[in-house]
Parts: C-alpha cells; sequence; structure tokens
C-alpha cells in the first residue's frame, strides 16, 4: 500500500499546485499586479482589471473549488475505490 | 405602518425563529456541543459557514468601505473570498479526517506538546474576542438607530438571545440557527440591492447592473461615478490609491487569515465525511460569494446615490435620512461658509469623530464643538458603517424593505458572535480543562464547563459591547493578520510536512504573532504620527503586515526545526493517516 500511498500523494500535490495557479493568477496577478495593465481593456461597463479585482476573481474562485472536489474524489476512486472514507468517529 | 413597527414585526419573528431552533436542536454530549454530532449536510454546512462568516462588518459594514475606497475596497472582496480556496484546498478535508474537536486539538496532538495547545489557545482567544466585540457594536448600531432603544439595551437584547441557543444547543443550536440566520441576511441584502439596481440601471441584476448604462442615458455607472468622484476632488473611483505591495499584503493576511480561523475551521469539523468538507467549502463560497460580488454593486450604487442626493441641497431640505443619522451621531454637517447648503467634497471635515454641543444651529443642525479643517471645502463628516443601513432611505425604498435590513444586519452579527463564542468556550472546556488542567473530568461535566464558559464569554463580549473600546474597529481587521501569522503555518505544516516539530512550530507561532502584534502596537497605538507609507516596513501597512508575519513564522519554523530533533514516529504516522481520505 506504501506505493499506492505516495503516488495519492504527488498526484493531489500536481492538482493543488496548478489549481493555486489560477488562485493566485485571476487574484494578485489579474486583480492587483497587472490590473492596471487590464483597465485598458473594456468589459461592457467595467474596466477588466476592475472587474477582476471585484467580480471575475470570486467567480474563477468558486469554478477552482467544484474542480478540485471532482478532480479528488476521482482521485480518491482510483487509489482507495469506493470505500466510504473518513467516518472514524 | 412605520418604519419602527415593522422593525419590530420583522426582528421579533426572527427571533423567535432562532429561540424556537434553539429548544428543538439541544445538545445532549460534548460531541453535540463542540461539532453538531458530526452529522450536518454539507449543504447546511455551507449555509452555516457563510452566516458564521459574514459578521456585522461583511453585512454593515464593507460595502460603505468599498463605497469610499473605491477600487482599494477590492481588498476585502477578494481576500474574504480567496481565502476559501486556500481553506477548502490545504486545510478543511485534511482538519476534518484528523476528526477532533477544535483547532488547538490538532495543533496539541500534532505537534505533541501541551506547550503548543497552550499557544494556540491564547492566540484563539485574542483572536476570537477582538472579532467578536465588533458583532456586538454591530448589534448596539441596529437597535439604537431602528428600534430607538439605548444601545445598551440592545447588546443586553443580543447576548440573551444568543445565550439561549448557544448555551442550550452547543454547535448544534448554532448551525442550525445559522442556517436560518444565512436566509434571513442574504434575502435582507439582496432586496434593496435588486431595487436600487432597477432604480438606477434598469438592470435587475446587481452584479451586472453596476456594469451597466444609467437609467435614460447611455453613459456607464462607473465611468459617471469615476467623473462624479474626480470632480469633486477625490481619486477616481476605479483606480487604486494604496500602493500594489501594499494591496498585495493586505489581500494576502486577509486570504491566509481567513483560512486560518479557528470559528471557520471548526466548522468544517461538523460533515460526516471528508468528501462533505470538501464539498461543504465550496458551498460555503457559493452561499458567501452572493453577498459578495453583490456588496460592490451596493457600494457603487450607494456613492452615486448619496453624492446626488446631498450635493448642494439646503440642510433644510436635505432628506430625513441625513437628520435621523445625525441624531445618531454618524453624520454631521459643519456650514464652514455658512450658506445652510451642505457641500460635500474630498478631505475630512472637521477634525477626529464629532463631538456635539446641546445646541442646534441656525438651520436645525447639530452644532459640534469640533476645530473644522480649513485646508478643503468639505462639509460632510459620515461614518462609513451606515452605508447599508442608510441605502434603502437614500434610495426612498419602501418602510418594509428598510425594516428587513435591520433584521438582517442583526443576524449577521448574532450568527457570527454565537461561532465564535463557542470556539471561545470549547478552547476553555475541551483544551485547556480536559486536555491540560483537569484531565479526569467525565463528559458531563466537561459539557457542564462548556455551557459555564460559553455563558461567560457571552457576558464579556456584551461588556465589549457595552462599553466598546475606541480600537474596535480597527482591531476587527487584524484579527485576521494575527490569525494569518500565528495558525495559517502550523496548521498548514502539520499536513504538508512531515519534518515540522514542536519546537520549531511553538518558535513560529510565537515568533509570528510577537513580530505582527508589536508592528500593529507600534502604528496604530502608540505612535500614530508616523503610520503612514514613508515609516512603514517596504510600505506595508499594519493591515497587510501579517503577510509578513506568516512568512516570518515559515522562515523560523523551518529553520528551527531543521537544526532540532524530528517528530516522533506516531507522529509521523498520523501525518499520514489524515492525508488518506
Amino acid at each position: 500500500m506504501q506505493l499506492n500511498k505516495d503516488g495519492y500523494w504527488k498526484e493531489n500535490i500536481k492538482i493543488l499546485v496548478s489549481l493555486l495557479s489560477v488562485w493566485f493568477l485571476v487574484s494578485f496577478g489579474f486583480g492587483i499586479l497587472l490590473s492596471d495593465w487590464l483597465d485598458q481593456f473594456q468589459l461592457g461597463g467595467f474596466k477588466l482589471g476592475f472587474w477582476f479585482a471585484q467580480q471575475g476573481s470570486i467567480y474563477i474562485f468558486i469554478i477552482l473549488i467544484f474542480i478540485y472536489i471532482h478532480l479528488l474524489n476521482k482521485l480518491d476512486k482510483k487509489y482507495f475505490g469506493d470505500k466510504d472514507s473518513g467516518d472514524d468517529n | 405602518m412605520d418604519v419602527t413597527t415593522l422593525t419590530y414585526i420583522f426582528v421579533g419573528l426572527s427571533f423567535s425563529l432562532y429561540i424556537g431552533i434553539a429548544f428543538w436542536s439541544k445538545a445532549n454530549s460534548t460531541n453535540d456541543f463542540y461539532v453538531a454530532g458530526k452529522g450536518v449536510n454539507p449543504i447546511a454546512n455551507g449555509m452555516a459557514t457563510a452566516a458564521d462568516w459574514m459578521s456585522a462588518a461583511s453585512f454593515i459594514s464593507m460595502a460603505g468601505l468599498i463605497a469610499f475606497l473605491g477600487k482599494d475596497g477590492s481588498v476585502y472582496l477578494m481576500g474574504w473570498t480567496g481565502g476559501y480556496v486556500v481553506l477548502a484546498l490545504l486545510l478543511a478535508p485534511y482538519l476534518r479526517k484528523f476528526g477532533k474537536f477544535t483547532v488547538p486539538d490538532f495543533i496539541g496532538e500534532r505537534y505533541y506538546s501541551k506547550a503548543a495547545r497552550l499557544v494556540a489557545v491564547i492566540c484563539l482567544i485574542f483572536v476570537s474576542f477582538t472579532y467578536v466585540a465588533g458583532q456586538m457594536r454591530g448589534v448596539g448600531i441596529v437597535f439604537s438607530r431602528f428600534l430607538e432603544v439605548d444601545i445598551n439595551i440592545g447588546v443586553i437584547i443580543g447576548m440573551i438571545i444568543v445565550f439561549f441557543y448557544a448555551v442550550l444547543g452547543g454547535m448544534k443550536g448554532i448551525t442550525y440557527t445559522q442556517v436560518a440566520q444565512y436566509c434571513v441576511l442574504i434575502f435582507a441584502y439582496l432586496v434593496p440591492a435588486i431595487f436600487i439596481s432597477i432604480l438606477i440601471t434598469g438592470n435587475p441584476v446587481p452584479q451586472l447592473g453596476f456594469g451597466d448604462t444609467l437609467v435614460g442615458t447611455d453613459v456607464y455607472l462607473l465611468d459617471k461615478l469615476d467623473q462624479v468622484t474626480r470632480d469633486l476632488g477625490f481619486n477616481a473611483y476605479t483606480e487604486n490609491i494604496k500602493s500594489n505591495i501594499d494591496i498585495f499584503c493586505i489581500t494576502a493576511a486577509l486570504m491566509f487569515g481567513t483560512a486560518g480561523l479557528p470559528h471557520v475551521i471548526v466548522r468544517f469539523f461538523t460533515v460526516p465525511r471528508v468528501k462533505d468538507a470538501r464539498k461543504s467549502a465550496g458551498y460555503a463560497l457559493i452561499f458567501i460569494a452572493i453577498l459578495y460580488t453583490t456588496a460592490p454593486a451596493v457600494a457603487a450604487f450607494a456613492r452615486v446615490n448619496f453624492i446626488e442626493s446631498i450635493q448642494d441641497t439646503s440642510y433644510e431640505s436635505s432628506p430625513a435620512w441625513f437628520k435621523n443619522w445625525e441624531n445618531t451621531g454618524l453624520i454631521a454637517w459643519q456650514d464652514k461658509n455658512n450658506d445652510g447648503i451642505i457641500q460635500y467634497s474630498a478631505g475630512s471635515a472637521i477634525e477626529g469623530r464629532p463631538q456635539y454641543t446641546p445646541e442646534r444651529g441656525s438651520e436645525g443642525q447639530r452644532l459640534l464643538s469640533n476645530k473644522s479643517n480649513d485646508l478643503n471645502d468639505n462639509e460632510v463628516y459620515i461614518d462609513r458603517d451606515i452605508m447599508v443601513l442608510a441605502n434603502p432611505e437614500i434610495a426612498k425604498l419602501p418602510a418594509w424593505v428598510i425594516a428587513l435590513v435591520a433584521a438582517g444586519g442583526l443576524a449577521a452579527a448574532l450568527s457570527t458572535a454565537a461561532g465564535l463564542l463557542l470556539v471561545i468556550s470549547s478552547s476553555i472546556s475541551h483544551d485547556l480543562l480536559k486536555k491540560t488542567f483537569k484531565p479526569n473530568i467525565s463528559e458531563r461535566q466537561e459539557l457542564f464547563y462548556a455551557r459555564c464558559a460559553a455563558a461567560v464569554a457571552i457576558f464579556i463580549a456584551g461588556l465589549f459591547g457595552i462599553y466598546p473600546p475606541a480600537f474596535v474597529a480597527q482591531v476587527v481587521a487584524f484579527a485576521f493578520g494575527l490569525a494569518a501569522s500565528t495558525f495559517f503555518p502550523a496548521l498548514f505544516m502539520g499536513i504538508f510536512s512531515k519534518r515540522l516539530n514542536k519546537e520549531g512550530a511553538i518558535a513560529g507561532m510565537v515568533s509570528g504573532l510577537i513580530f505582527t502584534l508589536t508592528y500593529i502596537i507600534y502604528f496604530k497605538f502608540l505612535y500614530t504620527e508616523f503610520n503612514s507609507a514613508d515609516y512603514w516596513f517596504l510600505s506595508i501597512s499594519p493591515e497587510g503586515i501579517g503577510f509578513v508575519g506568516m512568512i516570518i513564522n515559515f522562515i523560523v519554523a523551518i529553520s528551527i526545526s531543521s537544526i532540532t530533533n524530528p517528530p516522533p514516529k506516531e507522529v509521523i504516522e498520523m501525518v499520514e493517516v489524515i492525508r488518506e481520505p
């Protein structure tokens, strides 16, 4: 099982790193550091950088968590099968 | 019916609902009391987390802050939502797998040390009490303005309500009242926002309305707002004033602080499985985002409405809300040029908070003993906290909407206060008594102590509300910096590193706490005259310094761990177990 566990953890870390890169990009990137530059583009009545800072980043945060839930459920199944895990009271 | 009667009805109905739920969900065991029997449905837990999380600050203050800060206000929006991504991906599922009752529980066992547990309890009590004080002020504001009762009586009523469901029901009672409170508060937030969005832009969705054109013109709301704010001498609404590095650090401190707040983390201990903890974080963020994406729209509408309804009107014909809030002491008008007309522009009208004299001026306004600030022509003092509460009145919405907002503000304040009081009481009865000083008490006794601790905590929180320390509002923001610089690294490394040992974790938490606290106290309380970017470390404000404290915590923890012994084998095994779903 040791090998199995390591594989699970490595894949988990890979998922975390890629999702958190997007998290960083849309908030600290588009919402803060690149925000002024993005403001030259318009999204309807919003300047794009302003929209990311006050709206867009939040929508993407939600999407990220649901992608994470989906990927981890798949990963759990791959390594641990369908056992109803975690209920260890 | 007038606003006061309607408010009594709405507040009365919502309060009886909360008490009803408290009787229905009485806690019978410590498991019920601390973590609601670990049987909460993930969607219900998502709602409860959202209500727990969205405090008087989110409901009452945030949109007002953003209305006056413009784009700089984005730090709150991104910081207080982005933290949930960190929490969902890096902490919540693993801490649920660990499966105990409190955050100090995890720190105490992962770092195999009573000292680490104690440090965690101290950080927790400090963070939670500063936070709870702000909630009680929110309760006081709502009561004094809308129910026209004394602030102190308002706080006492709030205490009695929280006492009922927190002491009787524990986490179980709190969870199900929070579900009800979420529904009340989100409804109360959205209804006026939708009304105002339709009035100003014709678009019923506030999130879209605030990027839309003003009714009857082809001018975008935000362009108009940029122009108006610039004309009055402010920075343009959609441009930053703060430096990028400061915005970066404040956002980061709020995000990691959110992920490290004990009363939020403990909510994920209440669901049945690891899977549910992940799902619950996702739902929580959806429920939170409904308010957080509406807030910047409310802010923009409020700023436009506020300026248009008072600018260049005579005091005599100024709207009723202006005079009402002046009577509450949160608006003041200093007629600098004695023309009887309200002029509003950039800069502070008076020095400090308004000090009213007993007399009234020639126009009927409350006179001030403050020195007026002659560097600008602004005549209006406004407390940012009132924008959300005053917004429906400013937009001339019907009385029932105004009453609804009052009930919503109370729901937001009470739900958060209850969540905080619970983590305080469980850290005392469980971590201090059961796990440290009196390990022999039975479960019944522990439950009794938990109830006593909750009662005492409510009493102290009430005192904060009645005798608010002057610095409450500021301190709430710092609770995040402290959580980021103490809890987050210890929790994160506890899961993702097998090497971090007790020496490292304790040294890290202590150095993060001392650094952050010293920096804040230095600039905010001791040497306020130096509190500007020229003197700050790397031009990072005290609000953002928690992020630097967090980095210091990481560096100290890792270096100390690398020169001391690795953690024992059982602890490494425990880490392996919590990493599996």
